[in-house]
């Protein structure tokens, strides 16, 4: 068994605005596992990357509130004060963001920027520093690192400023990566290239990755378990092959029924979920994806738990009041488009 | 021109889209180069100039950003232009609207040609031809509200002030907006309803050919169906023709009857759109098409993909003959010393490659040089013959 790296249980964050108090995160709990990589799936709004942000304490200020815990290694990162989660953040947990034009420094060099964030945490020399972080960039894959390690960000290209930040994010050898869209910005080819190094991190049993997308084709290609969230809140969670093959939430049903598919005869229209996702400050009473769901009945205005309801697999939980007979009898996840065909008639 | 004087378009339940036991399938008509051009370019080039130099400013290089594209797009119909940013697709569709004066070359709008017209004479063929841009957030004033923005392209075209407003309110609930929300700004809506205004406001004219820049990348998976099935609808209604640009391959795949791909300004594959996913024949496109991972795990990991490494070249300094050729795992001496042609296989399917994918020794056999090759390109064709001159002149 691996060791558990990160447990998440019942994460609550709300920002006080002018309009109200706004729910980004309602009760998430997940783990996450040395040598794993778990992806949180959610459209924007969702409060995927809220929730992960929490965890480098990101989302600190006047006007958010807490509720809940994440233990890291046993640590608390909720209640960790200031001056904690600095010795922990890049040490333990680092992140890679969607942008790294704005993530990095603009008027440091990129080596430079590698280098003051092994100093911070250890007691090397600069040379002995830079070095790792030559090391670092030659690891994940940018050519004649040396050179480019005394380059600015502005002089890299996208792919290789992604990379940058991969080799700033590793360079202290965290037990949780949290990579939030780190492909999103980039072109196929160099995503492709991307997630070939996150996957070998994983698989390496060196770190635990979360990884957060909206794109269902790059969680089939990574994952391990998926959590898909909506409107704040988990909505079903489960292996990769349990959310793609026994999908158990009507939201689930239609995000997988929305993908478009290159490799299969396109159908005459996109299935798509009507409406519009859920505004936070004032969200619909109970089930939060209700006044989009073509299976609404009576019990949907109470908050259905999130619970497992599957025979045999306590981990595949999900968020909907629906029968497991009922919702097998409605499913018609992606039929159209052929996906998970043989397996969705139960 | 209003809708109703556009040509048939093929009605949705007659033989031309089949209804099967899995769901409608989209059976678009056979892509044929017969139907009338809407518009076509012919080695279309734009360079942009690099500047340098402190009080005079020198020109020292140049971007070859579009570089010798040939297209042509029949009336009713979607080309889809994909490849990876920087390869000229959107300076393609800039030149296409006449947003950019191409550098060399010619640009036919209806046997109209369209290359050099000035501002003003230009001006009929902006009420034909519209753009929709990539990012909703920042090609809407933000100042003004939607009311305003659809109805400027009106007003500017001499419509009177009564007969616009009605008209706003016509476009906006035809792209699934409430017509009450004409006095609103572009803040006020969603992304994916924003994306709506735009292509409302480049319906405002009743335009023959809409460009669209990348229109739903921003968008989320679930609205960007939405989007799509709206473009897909106004296409039927109006017998609009589209020009499609993406980077990702799967939506274009579902709107287009013809994909074009290109790789640092050049067109490497041109294809019917059914056939580019079951037999892409450049090594390009096959390592774009595997880059993508398949949204099903089981298929994915029993996939075996082309990854190419590597980024794409500078295009200000392109590489000599084959573009691909520093990234391509098939390349040898023969692509370093002479730019592939564009070589036609049957049903119009031409690719420019010495070393071409997925076609048997027979089709390669019959390959011709086709007329949309660059006119730098050599005329070996990928059968070891040379083409001889003047043999593609028919097409």
């Amino acid at each position: 068994m691996a060791e558990r790296l990160l447990e998440v249980e019942s994460l609550q964050v709300s920002f006080a605005t002018e309009d109200g108090l706004v729910r980004a995160v309602d009760d998430v709990s997940f783990t996450l596992d040395r040598g794993e990589v778990v992806a949180i799936v959610g459209e924007s709004g969702s409060g995927k990357s809220v929730s992960v942000m929490t965890l480098m304490g990101l989302t600190r200020g006047n006007n958010s509130r807490f509720g809940g815990s994440a233990r890291l290694l046993g640590k608390d990162l909720i209640s960790a004060s200031e001056h904690d989660l600095e010795r922990i953040r890049g040490k333990e947990i680092a992140m890679i963001f969607q942008d790294p034009i704005s993530s990095l420094s603009p008027v440091h060099r990129i080596g430079d920027q590698i280098v003051e964030q092994i100093r911070a945490h250890e007691d090397i020399s600069k040379a002995a520093a830079f070095d790792r972080a030559v090391e670092l960039m030659e690891r994940v894959g940018i050519p004649r690192a040396a050179d480019r390690a005394r380059a600015y960000p502005h002089e890299f290209s996208g792919g290789m400023r992604q990379r940058a930040m991969i080799a700033m994010a590793l360079s202290l050898s965290p037990s949780v990566l949290i990579a939030d869209e780190p492909t999103t910005a980039l072109d196929v080819t160099i995503q492709a290239q991307i997630l070939e190094e996150i996957k070998q991190l994983s698989g390496s049993g060196e770190s635990g990755v979360i990884f957060v997308t909206h794109d269902l084709g790059v969680v089939a290609d990574i994952a391990d378990r998926v959590i898909v969230m909506y409107g704040g809140r988990v909505v079903e969670q489960g292996t990769l092959d349990e959310i793609f093959y026994d999908p158990q939430h009507p939201y689930t049903w239609g995000l997988l029924g929305s993908i478009t598919r290159m490799d299969r005869e396109p159908p005459r229209r996109l299935p798509s979920i009507p409406g519009l996702p859920p505004s936070l400050v004032n969200p619909p009473e109970g089930c939060h994806f209700r006044p989009r769901c073509p299976h609404e009945f009576e019990q949907c205005p109470k908050v259905p738990g999130l619970e497992a309801r599957v025979d045999g697999s306590p981990e595949h939980k999900d968020r909907c009041w629906l029968s497991l007979e009922e919702k097998r009898k409605r499913r018609v996840v992606g039929d159209q488009i052929g996906l998970a065909r043989e397996t969705v008639i139960g | 021109m209003s809708p109703e004087d556009a040509p048939a378009q093929p009605d949705p339940t007659d033989a031309g889209h089949a209804r099967t036991d899995a769901g409608e399938v989209r059976v678009r008509p056979e892509p044929s180069a017969n139907g009338k051009p809407l518009i076509s370019a012919e080695h279309l080039k734009l360079y942009f100039p690099v500047k340098s130099g402190v009080l005079i400013d020198r020109t020292i290089a140049h971007v070859h950003a579009v570089d010798d594209v040939s297209l042509e797009l029949t009336e009713g119909q979607t080309i889809g232009v994909v490849g990876e940013s920087g390869c000229g697709k959107s300076t393609l569709a800039r030149c296409m609207v006449r947003l950019l004066e191409p550098t060399e070359g010619s640009l036919r709008f209806r046997d109209r040609d369209i290359t050099h017209l000035g501002r003003r004479q230009l001006s009929s063929f902006r009420t034909e031809v519209q753009l929709v841009f990539q990012d909703p957030v920042s090609s809407l004033n933000p100042r003004k509200r939607v009311g305003q923005i659809v109805g400027t392209p009106l007003r500017l075209h001499g419509m009177a002030r009564d007969k616009a407003q009605a008209r706003v309110r016509d476009l906006l609930a035809r792209v699934g907006l409430n017509p009450e929300h004409v006095n609103r700004f572009p803040h006020e809506f969603s992304g994916g309803q924003r994306q709506r205004i735009g292509i409302a406001r480049a319906l405002a004219l009743d335009p023959r050919l809409i460009v669209l820049d990348e229109p739903v990348s921003a968008l989320d998976v679930s609205i960007q169906a939405q989007v799509i099935n709206l473009l897909d609808d106004l296409q039927d209604d109006f017998g609009l023709s589209y020009v499609f640009i993406a980077h990702d391959l799967s939506v274009v795949r579902h709107v287009s009857d013809w994909i074009a791909v290109m790789y640092l300004g050049k067109i490497v594959e041109l294809s019917p759109a059914r056939e580019l996913y079951d037999k892409p024949i450049h090594p390009y496109t096959e390592a774009l098409l595997g880059a993508i991972p398949i949204p099903d795990p089981k298929e994915n990991r029993a996939r075996d993909r082309l990854v190419v490494g590597g980024e794409p070249p500078n295009p200000i300094n392109p590489p000599q003959a084959c573009r691909f050729h520093t990234r391509c795992p098939r390349a040898t001496d023969v692509c370093r010393t002479v730019e592939p042609p564009l070589a036609e296989y049957a049903g119009g399917h031409v690719a420019a490659c010495h070393h071409p994918m997925s076609v048997s020794e027979d089709e390669v056999k019959r390959a011709t040089r086709s007329s949309l090759s660059p006119l730098s390109a050599g005329r070996l064709l990928p059968n070891g013959q040379e083409a001889p001159e003047g043999s593609e002149a028919a097409a």
